[in-house]
């Protein structure tokens, strides 16, 4: 599985809105950075997906976000949820 | 100092339209939360909310006075009307003029500004109501008090997110005992169902989709709520002089700021809160029996604030009775310090605690005793009435059996 998250089109896009959203320099963000590296919180967690959703065009469920704990987590999560949509690809298609 | 004693008690909020009501749905555990039908919410993730059930606001008002003030501003007065009526006050012209008015309230006239937006960015309307300033402002309910009895001494409002109206009552409850005041109307209303509010409270991601379970293990957020609790309070000797009854003592009063996060709540933030109350009741902790908790029934509130009573307490804590009526009337933000504080004394007046409702298992996190689901006889002297803010600012008052 972390051959395919490193190799993922979406994952340098998913890492680039984590630093964005953490106006950390985006070379310190990997899919193996911890929160407490990076000093994200449970309420930058929840910004970090708001972002998310709106780039992706993707819900994503409260009780998923509860069990995030890790930019890994994050990552796998947004892959999930991007490739079992119907609009993947482009940032921010109109809602449906 | 002077003794502050509770003369008036008026509620209307999910759980019940009135006193008497109220009071029923505490003792029985009623559940007030049922699916909101006063907003918007088909594209939320949740649908249910503590509402006034059956509020005509011509049932209490004129058509021109219903239009004049936003809901929440009109819950303040239907309760405020009712605290006055129990206090048996007679108004003078001197009475006026001493009698403060310190009303909490978070979000103010949310539905009437909602309106406004909607109409100008949705709807492309050239122009809002012209009523949509005053009605939206905090203060809305403290001046329609003013208004409603003529009263004429100092009148305001206090915001601290979900502590506005407990900072409220503690404020009238200095002013009082300073002997600023007399009389004092305090605390707290909210009316926070429209559609661009719950949004932002489903984009917190605290908000159940089910019901309101405070300290059980399978708790899942929040439910918010409306609604409005008003006492009248006055100096002991004030009360006696005009041969009312005093329901309640105001015994003290504590704050504090976490000075840590602007959500995360604090437990040594919580805990200097309610040490603070208890000293300036110049109780030990031994004495007090019930606590009726913040309880919001998100995860972080509940540990943190279990936490906090072990701080605050020691071995005490064990052998507290505490419930979150929040799982009854919801979280009403700016009115939770008010109504939370009158089910508390209602506590004490009656003899009999109130639950904490849809409690199904314990959590280890949460060791206490919550009094799950069925209300329980004490007699108890001493109560508090926990109130911790987003912000970290927290109010704690401390009340006593007359």
């Amino acid at each position: 599985m972390a051959d395919l998250i490193q190799t993922n089109e979406l994952t340098p896009r998913i890492l680039r809105i984590v630093a964005e959203t953490q106006r950390k320099d985006p070379s310190l963000v990997t899919v193996d950075s911890s929160f407490e590296e990076l000093g994200i919180d449970s309420m930058d967690g929840i910004n970090i997906i708001f972002a998310l959703e709106n780039e992706f065009n993707i819900n994503v469920p409260d009780e998923e976000v509860k069990t995030i704990r890790s930019v890994r987590d994050i990552v796998e999560g947004v892959i999930k949820l991007v490739e079992a949509g119907s609009t993947p690809g482009e940032s921010a298609p109109a809602a449906s | 100092m002077r003794r502050v004693v509770v003369t008036g008690i008026g509620v209307i909020c999910g759980l019940g339209r009135n006193r008497e009501e109220f009071t029923s749905g505490l003792h029985k555990g009623r559940c007030g939360i049922g699916p909101i039908t006063t907003a918007e919410c088909l594209d939320l993730r949740f649908r249910n909310g503590a509402e006034v059930k059956c509020f005509n606001p011509e049932d209490h008002f004129s058509s021109k006075e219903a239009d004049m003030i936003d809901r929440f501003a009109q819950f303040a007065v239907v309760a405020a009307r009712e605290a006055i009526v129990q206090s048996g006050i007679e108004w003078t012209g001197e009475l006026r003029e001493n009698t403060a008015i310190v009303t909490g309230s978070c979000v103010g006239g949310q539905s009437t500004e909602n309106q406004g937006f909607w109409d100008v960015y949705k709807m492309g309307k050239p122009r809002v109501h012209p009523m949509t300033i005053p009605k939206t402002m905090a203060n809305a309910g403290a001046s329609a008090i003013s208004q409603e009895f003529g009263i004429t001494g100092p009148a305001f409002t206090i915001s601290t997110a979900c502590s506005s109206s407990a900072h409220a009552i503690g404020q009238a409850f200095s002013m009082v005992r300073s002997g600023m005041s007399d009389v004092a109307i305090t605390g707290g209303s909210e009316a926070p169902f429209s559609y661009g509010i719950l949004k932002a409270w489903e984009a917190m991601r605290v908000i159940s989709p089910t019901v309101c379970r405070p300290f059980s293990k399978d708790r899942n957020g929040m439910i918010l709520g409306e609604g409005a609790a008003m006492l009248v309070i006055e100096s002991l000797d004030h009360a006696q002089a005009r041969g009312a009854t005093p329901i309640a003592e105001i015994a003290g009063f504590g704050m504090s700021s976490d000075a840590h996060h602007i959500t995360q709540p604090s437990a040594e933030g919580a805990a200097k809160a309610v040490r603070m109350a208890l000293k300036d009741a110049g109780i030990a902790p031994e004495q007090i029996g019930y606590v009726n908790a913040h309880g919001t029934g998100t995860s972080v509130n509940d540990i943190t604030e279990t936490a906090a009573l072990h701080i605050a307490f020691g071995d005490h804590a064990k052998r507290l009775a505490i419930s979150s009526t929040k799982a009854m009337h919801g979280h009403t933000l700016g009115a939770a310090g008010a109504i939370e504080t009158t089910a508390a004394i209602l506590a004490l007046s009656t003899g009999i605690l109130p639950p904490t409702i849809h409690f199904n298992e314990p959590d280890p996190e949460c060791d206490l005793d919550y009094i799950p689901n069925c209300a329980r006889e004490a007699d108890i002297e001493y109560a508090l009435s926990n109130s911790f803010a987003f912000g970290g600012l927290n109010a704690v008052l401390a009340l006593r059996r007359i």
